[in-house]
């Protein structure tokens, strides 16, 4: 990985690192050279990492107090919540924790799409990203069911229940799912196993995206192959871990607000009624995380359909990389590009709020033309613009443009991209 | 710095468009100042203990509130009743246990460590009393509730003679702040129903701002130590990010670029 051989100055250090090269990538991590132009959107890698983190630890704690049981598992929350020391504290770091976490993902993604970053050579750590994605939204889900309030009852009850819309074996499995028939103590306590191991995975993951990374290093904000070591790249430590702490501590300022301030705003307050198999809410609505994908889900008016949409509405951006044929990483330098990217945000954030509301009447319509959108988006506005878009000059280099006389090109190119 | 001020307003109006989901059911409620409310909201004690009063005369004879103890009416941040009087509210009320070394069930007077005696003695036979509707346990009832406290509050002040056209069947009360407007509970509040000792006029406004305020604080038994806790934390991550800031700016001023 290294494009230098280390070698430890102490004896026992060449010793150990000999046996077993821990301290050569430290060493790696950090000299790691990073192009020197990247901006804040760049520091949500570091900001998601302290997200699981955090999400592991409290975890950790959580399921000391907990119990799976049907009947049990809403009472211990009320226990950590009253009379654990800190337990609403942990519990509340937990809860919008989760949410903290899908807003750094979905900032993360983003800025993947608007500078390419998933374009050769780093199609592997995003199809990674996306897996990780899949199971974050998993462990969500999982975690979800686990206060047994009645939004979890009920989650849980729709969620497992599409299963049932594959053709031949699905009522099986979703009979093998629930482990009965109905979503029960079985049910709760496999998704709570579920829920315990799934971070854990995510983890793994997690070292395999920042390995594929460090392969080609960092993608920046021109969007162009910067020379490794060269004066276009700077050290990861300390220039990167002081910018991203920086960030970190920003994150973490409204992170707090919403723990301290308000806990439950995220959250749906039927949660706090003990599930009931016989009462239905009056709405059934998903974390607001996962809202785009119910509007997507409910914009079909067929079960099995609306399972696929759904699905590939996630899937599709695994293929990304081979659905934007442009060359040019950067929406910098493609003036189109850029426009549609900006209407795919809004396009997100319209089946967020339909997925919220009622499917009827014009929330449904609107939520049918938001997901036709996006399908078209990435199936085919992409690889048209590819062909068609005429792009701006790039760059040789990060610093090429400060010897053109400018002072630093890249960075006011990126000002004015983020003023679009 | 211009950027990372985008950045940060990005991440506060998306906040915003969130909570905004969440507010668009909102129905007009009957607003009050609450005292537990802000940066440093505490819950006012005195409102605190009256609301206790009102829970236990008139309630608690339908609803219980299993997640108590007698022992959190003593405890800081909560009514604060002192040991002394959480001990006698305790022992006025009569407790099973059991078995004994007979394998009979025997009862005794409460102790701080018992929780509140619930009402009935399964959900069953408090279904079989209210004609049908269980009466909620009102541990969590206020995070339980959409409008919250507000709701709570409006909705004990919500009864109105059914307007023309609806008809009610028996046991079935008119409220223009119920979901569907339709409640199986009959109002139960009326100007001097309870007697405060501490001279404050039980009006239906007062006597219902003080069972909501006593039921936030059973919600949240911790909030008090929240608020303080969040206002110290939040105080010092702003300082730790501002010396980061300038130690940021210090680093990367080796080099020519912006941060």
């Amino acid at each position: 990985m290294s494009d230098h051989e280390y070698t430890p100055k102490s004896k026992f250090g060449k010793w150990f690192n000999d046996r077993l090269p821990l301290l050569t990538l430290a060493n790696h991590l950090t000299d790691y050279p990073t192009p020197k132009n990247l901006n804040y959107w760049w520091t949500f890698g570091g900001i998601l990492t302290f997200c699981l983190i955090t999400q592991i630890v409290t975890g950790l704690v959580l399921a000391m107090h907990y119990i799976a049981h049907a009947d049990m598992a809403f009472d211990s929350v009320e226990h950590i919540m009253r009379d654990v020391n800190y337990g609403w504290l942990i519990r509340y770091i937990h809860a919008n924790g989760a949410s903290m976490f899908f807003l750094a993902v979905y900032i993360h993604i983003f800025r993947s799409l608007f500078y390419g970053s998933y374009k050769a050579p780093r199609e592997i750590i995003w199809i990674i990203g996306i897996i990780i994605y899949l199971l974050m939204m998993a462990a969500a889900f999982l975690g979800y069911v686990l206060p047994w309030g009645q939004m979890s009852f009920w989650g849980a009850t729709v969620i497992t229940n599409l299963f049932s819309a594959i053709p031949l074996v699905g009522e099986g499995i979703v009979t093998w799912l629930w482990g009965g028939y109905s979503v029960d103590n079985p049910t709760l306590t496999r998704f709570f196993t579920l829920h315990y191991l799934i971070p854990f995975l995510i983890l793994g993951l997690v070292v395999l995206h920042i390995w594929a990374l460090h392969v080609p290093g960092n993608n920046n904000p021109v969007g162009i192959d910067v020379k490794k070591p060269s004066k276009d790249t700077v050290p990861f430590h300390p220039y990167i871990v002081i910018k991203d702490g920086f960030a970190l501590l920003m994150f973490m300022i409204v992170f707090a607000f919403f723990v301290f301030y308000t806990p439950n705003i995220l959250g749906h307050a039927d949660n706090y009624i003990e599930a009931n198999p016989l009462v239905t809410p009056a709405h059934i609505v998903p974390e607001w995380y996962l809202l785009p994908f119910y509007a997507i889900l409910r914009s079909v008016p067929d079960k099995l359909l609306g399972v696929v949409a759904m699905l590939s509405a996630i899937l599709i951006l695994a293929a990304l990389p081979w659905l934007d044929t442009s060359k040019i990483r950067s929406a910098v330098f493609r003036p189109l590009y850029k426009q549609f990217y900006w209407i795919l945000v809004a396009d997100v954030l319209i089946l967020g709020y339909v997925g919220a509301m009622p499917a009827e009447g014009l929330y449904l319509l609107v939520a049918r033309v938001a997901t036709a959108y996006y399908f078209l988006h990435f199936l085919v506005i992409l690889p048209v613009l590819g062909w068609k878009e005429k792009t701006l000059p790039i760059p040789l280099s990060i610093t090429e443009p400060i010897l053109g006389g400018s002072p630093n090109l890249a960075t006011a190119k990126n000002k004015e991209s983020l003023n679009n | 710095m211009k950027k990372f001020f985008r950045i940060f307003s990005l991440v506060i109006l998306f906040s915003g468009f969130l909570l905004n989901i969440q507010a668009a059911e909102k129905i007009e409620y009957l607003k009050t100042d609450w005292s537990f409310k802000g940066l440093f909201g505490k819950f006012d004690r005195a409102a605190l203990q009256r609301g206790y009063q009102v829970y236990t005369e008139v309630c608690s004879s339908c609803h219980s509130m299993k997640y108590l103890s007698y022992r959190n009416l003593a405890e800081k941040g909560g009514p604060e009743f002192s040991i002394d009087q959480a001990k006698a509210i305790a022992a006025s009320f009569e407790v099973k246990d059991g078995p004994n070394a007979d394998g009979d069930m025997f009862t005794r007077p409460g102790r701080l460590s018992d929780k509140f005696v619930m009402p009935y003695d399964n959900v069953q036979a408090a279904q079989a009393a209210n004609g049908g509707a269980y009466p909620p346990d009102m541990s969590v009832l206020v995070k339980a509730r959409g409008g919250g406290v507000d709701y709570i509050y409006s909705l004990l002040q919500g009864y109105e003679d059914p307007p023309a056209g609806i008809t009610l069947d028996d046991g079935v009360y008119y409220n223009k702040y119920m979901y569907g407007n339709k409640i199986k509970m009959a109002n139960q509040l009326s100007d001097g129903l309870v007697e405060y000792s501490d001279g404050t006029i039980a009006t239906v406004e007062q006597m219902s701002k003080d069972v909501t305020t006593f039921l936030m604080w059973s919600a949240e038994p911790h909030l008090e130590s929240r608020h303080q806790m969040g206002f110290k934390a939040i105080v010092y991550l702003i300082i730790l990010t501002i010396l980061v800031y300038f130690s940021m700016k210090r680093i990367w001023s080796r080099i020519e670029t912006e941060v």
